[in-house]
C-alpha cells in the first residue's frame, strides 16, 4: 500500500485504477449507512401508526455525490496536494519563512493593536476581533499540551469552564475584583488539569482521546447538576464588569469619562475589553515562547518525539507531562475569567464539547506547535465563519469543504515547520514530515 | 561485588509468560573497563539492559552498582531515577533520537535535570536570571565537546531525523554522554555501520573510558569491534551465560565457538577472528 502511493507520487501522475477502487468503497460505504438513514423514511401517521416509504433517487444522489467526491478529492491531492516529500526545506522557502517570520509578526502585531482606532464606530468589528483574540488565546494555551507535548486533549473546554465559573462565583459571592479573581481562576484551572493529568498518564493516543473528552463532559454536568452553587442551567447572571484597575468604565460620577472629562460611551469597555484579551493573549504567547526555550519546554518536545528516550535520559515524564497539561489548563482558566467578565453572563451552553473541538480545529490548522500558524488559523476559522454568514443553512457545508481543501493542501498545517530552540551557528527550519506528531 | 566494580548482576531472571528470557544470570561490570555481552539474536542481551535500566521488573535476582556518588539496587529503581541519580546512560538497539529535534537540541534535552535545577525549576529562567544563563552556556559547551568528539560539529543544526544512519547511531552516544553516566549502556552500537564507521566508533569508545573514565557495557554482534575493545566478554545463550573471560579466551573456548554459531565450526572461528 505504502510502495504503491509513493510510487503513484513519484509518478505524479493519477492512478487511475486506484482512484476508482477507493471511489468504489466509499460509495460503497455510503450506500451501506445512507441506505436506512436516507432510503427510508419513516414517520409517525395520524393514528400513531407507523408509515414509511422510499426516497431511492435521494439515495442514489447521494452514493453519485459521494462517488465523485472521491475522485474529486484524490485529483486534488495529486495536483494540489503537496510535493513529494521534501526531506530538507529549500532555500526558497527558508526565505519565504525567515521573511514571514520578520515582517508578517510585526505587522499583524501592529495592525492588531490599532484595530480599535481604525474601527471605532464598528461595533460589531470590535466584537469579533475580541471573539477571535479569545480563540487565539485558547489555540496558544492547548498548542501547549497538544503541540509540544504532543498529548492529543479533546477536553480543553473543561478549562476555559472552571475559569469562567471561578472568576464568577468568586466575584459574585465575595466581592472580588477581577485582577484577583484572574490568578485565581488560572490556578483552580490549572489545578484541574494536575486533576485530569493523573489518571491519564498512562493513556495514549485514541485512549487519550476518549478520557480527556469525557472529562470535558464530566466538568459540564457537574455545573449543570450543582444547582446550590452553579445554578445549574441558569447559569450566572450579574457578573461584575472588569474594572480598568479600580476605575469602573460606567457612566457616571467615579467612572473613566467622567474623570477625564469626556463623554461618556459604551465603546469605551468594548475597547478596553479588547486590548484585555489581547494582552492576556500575548501573555500567553510572551510564556509559551519562553518556555520552549527552557528544559521544560524541550522536554515537552523531547516528551512528543520519543518517550520511551526521555525516560532513559533521566527525564521525570510524568511531571512532565502534569505541568504541560497543568500549563495549558491555567491559560484556559485565564481566557475563561475574561470570557465571565465580557458576557456578564454564563451558563453550561456555553462550555460544550465543540468549544474543543474548535479549539483543536484551531490548533491542527494552524500547524501544530507554530504560535504564528495558530494566531493565523484562529483568525481563519472565526473571522472566516463570520465571513460565510450571508450563505445562511449552508455555512457548515462551505467552511468544512475549506477545511478540507486546506488540509488536502497543507496537511501538516499552516505552518508546519519547526524553528529549533536553540542553535550554534544557522537557525535552519526543520521540515514537518521529521517532527512527531505525538501519540497520545 | 568486588571493590572494582561498578556493576553486579545476581541471579537475574527475566520472564515473559512461558518464555525464560533471562535464566539465573550472574556477571560484573568492572569499574572504567569495557564490559561485553555478547551472543546470538534472541539470546535475551537487551532484556538484561532493560532490567539494568529499569524498563523491565526483573521477576527475580537483585542489580547492584556502585560508584563514588553511592550504592543502589536498580531493580527498586524507576526507569528515570536510574538515569538521573544512579547515572546509568543507555542507547536502544534500534535508534531513539529525537529526530524533529536538531542534533543539538537533543544533546541539549540530554542534560535536562541539570538545566532544569538550574532554571530554578522554571521560575528563575522564565525572567532569565543570569545564573541560568550561564548554565545553559555552559550545556551548550557540553553539547559542543561531544558534538566535536564524534566529527558532528558542522551538523549541529540539523534535525536529528536528517542526519545519515551512522551519525545517528553516534549521536545517540553523545546524547548518552550529555548526562554525563557512571556507567554507559550501548547496545549495539556498530548495528549497520560500516567498517570505517566501526573503526571510528572503537576509537571513540577507548576515548570514552580513557578520557572520561565511564564504565561501559557493551551489546555487540560486530566481533572486530567487540574482541579489539573489550576488556571482559560474557557470553550468553538462551538467557544463560555459557562463558566469560578475556577476548583471547573468549575466542579459545569451543563452547562459545559452537553455541555462537551452531555446530559448523569452521565457520565459526572465521567469525571470531572477524572476517565475516
Ligand atoms: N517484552 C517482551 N515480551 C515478550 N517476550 C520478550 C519481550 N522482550 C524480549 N522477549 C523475548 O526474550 C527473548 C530475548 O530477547 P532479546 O533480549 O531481545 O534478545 P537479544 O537482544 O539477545 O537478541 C526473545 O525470545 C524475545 O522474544
Ligand atoms: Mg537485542
Amino acid at each position: 500500500m505504502a510502495a504503491n502511493a509513493s510510487q503513484a507520487k513519484t509518478a505524479r501522475g493519477p492512478d487511475a485504477a486506484f482512484i476508482l477502487k477507493k471511489a468504489v468503497i466509499s460509495a460503497l460505504v455510503a450506500l451501506v449507512l445512507f441506505s436506512l438513514m436516507i432510503g427510508i423514511r419513516t414517520e409517525a401517521g395520524s393514528d400513531g401508526q407507523l408509515t414509511w416509504w422510499t426516497r431511492f433517487g435521494d439515495l442514489a444522489a447521494m452514493v453519485a455525490v459521494v462517488f465523485g467526491g472521491s475522485i474529486v478529492m484524490e485529483l486534488l491531492r495529486h495536483w494540489w496536494g503537496p510535493v513529494d516529500t521534501v526531506r530538507v526545506v529549500p532555500p526558497s522557502a527558508q526565505k519565504v519563512f525567515s521573511f514571514a517570520g520578520r515582517a508578517l509578526v510585526p505587522a499583524l502585531l501592529i495592525f492588531t493593536f490599532l484595530v480599535p482606532v481604525i474601527f471605532y464606530d464598528e461595533r460589531y468589528i470590535l466584537d469579533l476581533g475580541i471573539l477571535v483574540l479569545t480563540y487565539v488565546m485558547l489555540g496558544w494555551g492547548l498548542n501547549v499540551v497538544v503541540g509540544l507535548a504532543g498529548l492529543l486533549d479533546l477536553g480543553y473546554v473543561a478549562f476555559y469552564a472552571v475559569g469562567a465559573y471561578s472568576y464568577a462565583l468568586l466575584a459574585t459571592n465575595f466581592g472580588l475584583s477581577f485582577w484577583i479573581c484572574l490568578p485565581l481562576a488560572g490556578i483552580l484551572a490549572a489545578f484541574f488539569g494536575v486533576l485530569l493529568g493523573f489518571p491519564v498518564l498512562r493513556l495514549r493516543g485514541d485512549y487519550l482521546a476518549i478520557v480527556t473528552l469525557a472529562f470535558g463532559e464530566i466538568i459540564r454536568l457537574v455545573i449543570i447538576n450543582w444547582q446550590t452553587l452553579t445554578g445549574g442551567p441558569n447559569g450566572i447572571s450579574g457578573i461584575p464588569r472588569p474594572t480598568m484597575f479600580g476605575i469602573p468604565l460606567t457612566p457616571g460620577d467615579g467612572g473613566l469619562a467622567d474623570r477625564l472629562g469626556i463623554e461618556f460611551s459604551p465603546t469605551h469597555r468594548i475597547v478596553f475589553l479588547f486590548y484585555l484579551i489581547l494582552a492576556l493573549a500575548l501573555l500567553t504567547n510572551w510564556v509559551t515562547i519562553r518556555l520552549r526555550r527552557l528544559p521544560i519546554g524541550r522536554a515537552w518536545e523531547a516528551l512528543r518525539e520519543d518517550e520511551v528516550a526521555c525516560r532513559a535520559l533521566g527525564i521525570n515524564t510524568t511531571t512532565t507531562k502534569l505541568t504541560a497539561f497543568a500549563t495549558g489548563a491555567m491559560f484556559g482558566g485565564f481566557a475563561g475569567a475574561f470570557f465571565a467578565t465580557r458576557q456578564g453572563f454564563i451558563s453550561p451552553e456555553s462550555f460544550t464539547f465543540h468549544e474543543s473541538a474548535l479549539v483543536l480545529a484551531i490548533v491542527v490548522l494552524g500547524g501544530m506547535g507554530s504560535q504564528l500558524g495558530v494566531a493565523l488559523a484562529a483568525l481563519a476559522m472565526i473571522g472566516g465563519f463570520e465571513l460565510f454568514r450571508g450563505l445562511e443553512q449552508f455555512r457548515m457545508l462551505v467552511f468544512g469543504g475549506a477545511m478540507v481543501l486546506l488540509m488536502i493542501w497543507r496537511p501538516r498545517g499552516l505552518i508546519g515547520h519547526r524553528a529549533p530552540t536553540v542553535f550554534l551557528e544557522r537557525n535552519t527550519v526543520i521540515s514537518s514530515d521529521l517532527v512527531k506528531e505525538g501519540h497520545g | 561485588m568486588n571493590i572494582n566494580d561498578i556493576l553486579s548482576v545476581e541471579n537475574l531472571t527475566m520472564r515473559f509468560g512461558g518464555i525464560v528470557a533471562v535464566n539465573d544470570l550472574s556477571f560484573t561490570a568492572e569499574r572504567g573497563k569495557i564490559t561485553a555481552l555478547i551472543g546470538p539474536n534472541g539470546a535475551g542481551k537487551t532484556t538484561v539492559f532493560n532490567c539494568i535500566t529499569g524498563f523491565y521488573k526483573p521477576t527475580s535476582g537483585t542489580i547492584k552498582l556502585r560508584h563514588s556518588d553511592g550504592e543502589w539496587r536498580l531493580e527498586r529503581l524507576n526507569d528515570f531515577r536510574i538515569s538521573k541519580i544512579a547515572k546509568v546512560a543507555r542507547t536502544f538497539q534500534n535508534i531513539r533520537l529525537f529526530p524533529g529535534m536538531t542534533a543539538l537540541e537533543n544533546l541539549m534535552v540530554a542534560q535536562h535535570n541539570t538545566l532544569m535545577r538550574a532554571s530554578g525549576f522554571t521560575l528563575l529562567g522564565l525572567f532569565g536570571v543570569p545564573s541560568y544563563r550561564a548554565a545553559e552556556k555552559a550545556a551548550i559547551d557540553l553539547a559542543r565537546y561531544w558534538l566535536d568528539q564524534i566529527g558532528l560539529l558542522e551538523r549541529a543544526d540539523d534535525a536529528a531525523g536528517n542526519l545519515p544512519y551512522g551519525d545517528q547511531r553516534r549521536l545517540e552516544i553523545a546524547r548518552a554522554m550529555c548526562t554525563e553516566p557512571a556507567l554507559l549502556c550501548l547496545d549495539e552500537p556498530a548495528a549497520g555501520l560500516n567498517a570505517r564507521e566501526s573503526a571510528a566508533l572503537n576509537e571513540l569508545l577507548l576515548k570514552i573510558r580513557a578520557e572520561h573514565g565511564t564504565s561501559i557495557l557493551l551489546i555487540e554482534h560486530d566481533m572486530s569491534v567487540v574482541m579489539q575493545i573489550s576488556d571482559h566478554i560474557n557470553v550468553l545463550d538462551y538467557g544463560v551465560k555459557i562463558a566469560d573471560g578475556t577476548p583471547q579466551q573468549i575466542r579459545d573456548n569451543p563452547k562459545v565457538i559452537a553455541a555462537y554459531l551452531g555446530a559448523d565450526e569452521e565457520e565459526a572461528i572465521a567469525v571470531m577472528e572477524g572476517e565475516t
